[in-house]
């Protein structure tokens, strides 16, 4: 059991809350240095997978869950980013560079779909971006000198300073944006920045009257998670050596969704625990089908029907997602024989209508 | 002149859809992204009734919009009840899910598939001449029964107690309560009402694009059409079905390819970006 004597205003906000946090975090972060050395080469793309998804999923760490804005079309920013990285790269800009130019790209693209669009209420955001989204799909299909449309791009072999950076070294240069992202997001989210952002959340009109520019604001969010998302995607490009526009269509965008919702929406830490489960649902799904009767183990309709499931049960029953549950077992344990059943009772919630009177 | 009353037949289906759409967003201001599923699974409903066990079609028909209707009421209760006021992400997400898990199932069930089936209508196939123009049968029946399902959801809305119950829950429904009127069991009356309108399209729809898994697409293109329309308005729903069907139709023949796809969704960042309320909304302001 600890305790927080807070001595003055930083501690608050201060990146390491507590010491054993370093320790842990360092012991992660030094597994996952190593994990190229001992894991065999399938494990580490899966590993890539999920340190791309994860910088995607920070980004939406920030729009949904601390904004609270849903986006339908983060795909659409992905495939931006994909689709940017290929085309720079085959006209040979250096890797870094056109990275850092494919998030700029997505994001300079998020402020023109965001800005009409974060004008009016949550919902009609998840509209316009599920547009955009749309929109952009069709404009990769067609727009065939620049982007093979239908039939496809095939992406250039990354370099960096003459060396080709793919398997673990490419899975080291994720790592690293990855951990740049997430203290990115981290320093955000604690700056009075952050704070404006929980606010918008939690009631529009009082973070108003607290002087919070709430357009602003919003906007600053959504340009943010589609800057990552877009970086997500230069990524992505590489591992998926081609493209094609069937990849970034709406089902992305719920996928991605779906990855932060499982994590938990509202920490960092559920987006990484969220792109963990949805890169390795499918693989469970492939391998229990074999165990399985036929009758059921064949059925093309499993894997959305297993997704759906899940979905449906982390919304209506552990809406905290993985991290929230994480957090409810370790305060369990922390103050074990003592703990009241009352802790982790639901809040009721109550329709907020956001409805003209 | 055919080109008109094709694109004002698929128009009237986007619009039946979005006033599915438009129907729960007043009652609980949720956006159902499942309404084209419930539209697929009142076709295959149809489909199962009339082609595979032999039924009339009328009695079909009937049974199938009935059925539809109880699945959307049974979504409410048991799935979105349970969310009523978590942010909108949740309910964003059930609906979405129930979309995949309904395209999953129909393509387990045994006789559904992944196959397109075909329901044969009676009026299949009818050619009738008017103004100098050849207009199929599919195409004046949609248009007809659309007409006619507006002016009984008209009359429904006007005189009807339930249709009057539905109309002050979504106005307010605090008051509502207060006046008696059960307000969670008609938010569930308006979930099927929304079921049985979106199997009324799927059945319509049929003939022109046939049963099949992913027929629920159509949904998608609803969408647009009630963001045109203003999303608080059941008017204003048809009306931005038919302007849908109508510019889509048009784009088809007058711009290169691949715009017929992307016109509704420019269309819709444009009226998000001009008019958010959309072209037919209530007028009402807030005042302090």
């Amino acid at each position: 059991m600890h305790f927080d004597f807070k001595k003055n205003y930083r501690i608050d906000i201060r990146l390491i809350k507590r010491g054993n946090q370093a320790f842990w975090y360092g012991l992660l972060l030094l597994g996952l240095l190593l994990a190229p050395a001992v894991l065999p080469k399938y494990f580490v793309a899966q590993m890539t997978f999920i340190l791309i998804y994860s910088v995607i999923g920070a980004g939406l760490v920030v729009l949904t869950g601390v904004t609270g804005l849903v986006s339908l079309g983060h795909a659409a920013f992905v495939a931006v980013g994909a689709y940017a990285q290929a085309i720079l790269m085959a006209r040979g800009v250096p890797l870094l560079v056109s990275l850092a130019l494919s998030g700029a790209l997505a994001a300079m693209l998020g402020l023109v779909v965001g800005l009409p669009a974060l004008r009016l209420r949550g919902l009609y955001l998840a509209i316009a971006t599920f547009s955009f989204g749309f929109i952009v799909e069709i404009l990769v299909s067609h727009w065939e000198s620049m982007t093979g449309g239908n039939s496809g791009l095939s992406v250039p072999t990354p370099t960096l300073w003459g060396v080709a950076v793919t398997g673990a070294l490419f899975y080291y240069l994720c790592l690293v944006v990855l951990v740049l992202c997430l203290l990115l997001v981290l320093n955000v989210l604690r700056s009075p920045t952050g704070r404006a952002l929980r606010a918008i959340r939690d009631s529009e009109v009082s973070a108003q009257s607290m002087g919070v520019n709430l357009a602003l604001l919003k906007t600053y969010s959504f340009v943010l998670s589609a800057a990552l998302a877009g970086l997500g995607g230069a990524l992505y490009a590489h591992v998926m050596t081609y493209l094609s526009p069937e990849q970034f269509g709406l089902n992305l965008s719920i996928e991605l969704l779906m990855m932060v919702v499982i994590g938990g929406v509202v920490w960092l830490q559920g987006a990484v625990l969220g792109a963990v489960f949805v890169i390795a649902l499918p693989q469970a799904i492939a391998v229990i089908k074999d165990y399985l009767p036929p009758a059921i183990g064949q059925q093309t309709g499993l894997q959305p029907i297993v997704f759906g499931l899940v979905i449906l049960f982390f919304v209506l029953v552990e809406p905290t997602g993985l991290y929230g549950r994480w957090i409810k077992v370790r305060t369990y344990l922390e103050l074990f024989p003592l703990c009241p059943g009352s802790v982790f009772v639901r809040e009721r919630h109550f329709l907020r209508t956001e409805r003209l009177k | 002149m055919q080109i008109v009353i094709s694109g004002l037949a698929v128009g009237c289906v986007y619009g039946l859809i979005a006033l599915g759409f438009v129907l729960i967003y007043k009652a609980t201001e949720t956006v159902n992204f499942a309404q084209g599923e419930l539209m697929m699974i009142g076709a295959y409903f149809a489909y199962t009734m009339a082609e595979l066990w032999h039924w009339p079609f009328l009695l079909s028909v009937l049974l199938a919009i009935l059925a539809t209707a109880l699945v959307g009421a049974a979504i409410e209760r048991v799935l979105l009840r349970p969310i009523e006021g978590e942010p909108t992400i949740a309910v964003i997400m059930v609906t979405l899910a129930i979309g995949m898990i309904a395209r999953g199932v129909a393509s387990a069930m045994p006789g559904w598939g992944t196959d397109t089936h075909h329901l044969r209508v009676p009026y299949q196939g009818g050619l009738v001449d008017l103004f100098q123009a050849r207009l199929s049968m599919e195409h004046i029946v949609i248009v007809c029964s659309t007409a006619g399902l507006c002016l009984a959801l008209f009359y429904f809305f006007r005189a009807a107690k339930l249709g009057l119950a539905m109309r002050a829950v979504s106005q307010n429904q605090l008051a509502a309560y207060y006046i008696g009127i059960p307000v969670s069991g008609t938010n569930a009356r308006v979930w099927a009402l929304s079921g049985g309108i979106a199997a009324v399209a799927g059945i319509l729809m049929a003939p022109i694009t046939f049963v099949h898994i992913n027929m629920g697409s159509v949904g998608v293109m609803a969408i647009p059409a009630a963001v045109i329309g203003g999303f608080g308005s059941i008017p204003g729903a048809v009306a931005g079905g038919l302007i849908l069907g109508l510019c889509e139709s048009l784009a088809g023949l007058y711009l290169p390819e691949g715009f017929k796809d992307a016109a509704p969704h420019v269309l819709v960042l444009l009226v998000l970006m001009i008019k958010p309320s959309g072209l037919f909304a209530d007028q009402i302001r807030k005042k302090v």
